[in-house]
């Protein structure tokens, strides 16, 4: 599992991870979380009366932090909720609230780095991916989808996947996430996409990594409840003709992606963040400055 | 002819045959043929034009989702319609449907449903005037919509306001049959308190679902529309696939984990819609749109008409 060199050397101090999930309510988003973390971390919408469902509450930032133990390896990982992205009838304001969100946290890293006395203890709060969630119409990308992605994706790594893929035959998903990815290269969506030079990279990385690409966007089910299934419990949907099992590939993409995102692609999710969006981000704003001073 | 007591009913003597106005009146409409126009609503990818093609059994429309990249993600929402006839035992059935692809899929969707409400009452508007005309049609053609199925997203959760919105809208000038939309990504227990959830909403709303409690109505009929409201709104999953599940053939979607068989009411309640619409109360629907939405429609514009004309004629003097 720890093939690339450079974390040998971090085992000890674990990692720090922060991931964003967005995405229209009732995608999976919540429960996707408390998937990946094993633990009920976002609380369910209970207590909602009726009379608020047409009110229109706005996209609101929720981060939520927990301590995993991947492996024998330790990471802090931040997951940052987004409810109400998408619900309303006028969304233009989401996409504001988000932007501005991502770029505070570069702001504060910016100008702790130009401090004098820095702060020793300064938390490091940028996100190094962004799952989006596709609503699983069958069809492409509607238009909130592609302006999502692509205005976020100059400031993060933005990763696509299907949100409550079992509504999908395999034939089906398989289609769609065909035409997804037709859309994305159609419109320039930069996707963090798994990167690999198949002339510097070894066989194991470009394989690994093909496959991962091959699988975007990644198909989510998401379950919290344990089930028995012929002796075993395993996490997974019971409907009335079957049982979806979310840790088996064969029924979706989830094990595979929180591999990536947790252990395979961790450091690079990272370092694409610091050495890419955040210098892009960086050179923008000083060079805005330095335009406004000389005006 | 003797009688029972001064108001009672006469006792008649002798066979007289009048009772065959029933199958007179069959004969005249068989050769007629019947009209039914239905109106889908709904976010794009939620199977309207599959569920459609399911209740009916023939691939009547073609599903308006976008398939290619080039394909311009939809600005305004284009309503369509389609005109097909379908024959069942002797019986013509003209259906009209009437497709409104995709609203709510942009990111501003501010007014997306005007014009959906106006097609419908443009409808109402084109069969006014025909009627008004002094040499009229004998039979005016009735473009009226008798139902709008209305989709809503399987979340889980509950409405989203543009759905409320819409929905207050749509029941004012129209019957509304909400269904959940491929339900077959809800358990069971979810889709039961989704339910609930809708229920509860519409009812804080006061929004008015057909079927619509009438005077006419007698204890059977009272109680198959509390059975109706009870299911209301119907959990549907539409295919136009065949499977074979125990040497039967039926319609239906395979998955890695299973089967569903959208025959089966275990699996999900398009049987129940499907009879719904079809077999118990096609007839009524069409005759509700005539007698409630179109005369408040009828009333409103004739009223609005002679104030108008009283309008001009206090401004002549």
């Amino acid at each position: 599992m720890a093939h690339r060199i450079g974390r040998r050397k971090n085992v000890k101090k674990g990692f720090q991870f922060t991931l964003m999930v967005v995405g229209a309510s009732g995608l999976g988003r919540t429960t996707f979380i408390n998937t990946l973390c094993d633990a009920d971390v976002v609380p369910k919408r209970e207590s909602d009366e009726p009379d608020m469902a047409h009110v229109e509450e706005g996209i609101k930032i929720k981060p939520y932090t927990v301590e995993l133990d991947e492996d024998g390896v330790k990471i802090s990982l931040t997951v940052v909720d987004t409810p109400g992205f998408g619900d309303m009838i006028d969304n233009e304001y989401c996409f504001q609230e988000i932007l501005g969100y991502l770029e505070r946290q570069y702001d504060d890293i910016l100008s702790e780095e130009s401090r004098i006395k820095r702060n020793p203890r300064f938390r490091d709060n940028r996100v190094h991916a962004l799952l989006y969630f596709i609503t699983p119409t069958g069809h492409s990308l509607r238009e909130i989808d592609i302006e999502l992605m692509k205005r976020l994706s100059p400031r993060i790594n933005v990763i696509p996947v299907i949100g409550k893929a079992d509504t999908f035959t395999p034939f089906e998903l398989a289609e769609f996430k065909k035409r997804v990815m037709e859309d994305i290269e159609h419109h320039n969506i930069p996707i963090y996409n798994f990167p690999f030079d198949p002339e510097e990279d070894d066989e194991e990385t470009v394989e690994e990594n093909s496959e991962l690409r091959s699988l975007l966007p990644f198909a989510m089910i998401g379950c919290e409840e344990e089930i028995m299934v012929n002796g075993r419990k395993v996490r997974g949907r019971q409907y009335p003709w079957g049982i979806v099992e979310v840790d088996n590939t064969q029924h979706c993409d989830f094990a595979k992606l929180r591999f990536a995102l947790l252990s395979s692609h961790l450091q690079d999710l990272k370092e694409i963040t610091h050495d890419y969006l955040y210098e892009n981000y960086r050179t923008e704003k000083l060079s805005r400055s330095a335009e406004n001073l000389s005006d | 002819m003797s009688l029972d007591a001064e108001h009672s009913q006469p006792i008649l003597q002798s066979y007289v045959g009048f009772d065959s106005i029933t199958s007179q009146i069959e004969k005249k409409l068989l050769k007629r043929g019947f009209q039914f126009n239905v109106m889908v609503v709904g976010q794009s990818g939620l199977g309207k034009s599959t569920l459609i093609n399911t209740i009916f059994a023939s691939h009547l429309i073609d599903s308006k989702g976008r398939t290619q990249p080039d394909e311009a993600t939809r600005q305004t929402v284009e309503i369509h319609s389609f005109t097909e006839t379908v024959i069942e035992n002797g019986v013509k059935l003209r259906l009209n449907i009437v497709d409104t692809p995709g609203y709510g899929d942009q990111v501003n969707n501010e007014n997306c449903w005007e014009p959906i409400i106006k097609y419908i009452k443009d409808q109402h508007s084109s069969f006014l005037r025909k009627e008004l005309t002094a040499m009229r049609d004998r039979f005016i053609q009735d473009t009226r919509i008798h139902c709008c199925l209305f989709f809503i997203s399987p979340t889980g959760h509950s409405l989203k306001p543009i759905d409320i919105v819409v929905l207050k809208k749509l029941t004012e000038v129209v019957n509304v049959v909400p269904v959940i939309a491929k339900s077959d990504s809800l358990t069971i227990e979810e889709r039961i308190a989704f339910k609930q959830r809708i229920k509860e909403e519409m009812a804080f709303h006061n929004i008015q679902l057909y079927p619509y409690a009438s005077d006419e109505d007698d204890d059977q009929d009272h109680a198959l529309n509390e059975s109706i409201q009870d299911l209301i709104p119907f959990a549907v999953v539409g295919s136009e696939k065949t499977i074979v599940v125990d040497g039967k053939t039926v319609r239906g979607r395979q998955n890695r984990w299973g089967v569903i068989n959208v025959e089966n009411e275990n699996h999900c309640e398009f049987i129940h819609l499907r009879n719904f619409l079809t077999r118990t109360h096609l007839q009524d629907l069409i005759e509700t749109t005539a007698m409630i939405h179109y005369e408040s429609f009828r009333s409103k514009q004739l009223l609005a008409l002679k104030e108008s004309g009283q309008q001009q004629q206090q401004q002549q003097h």
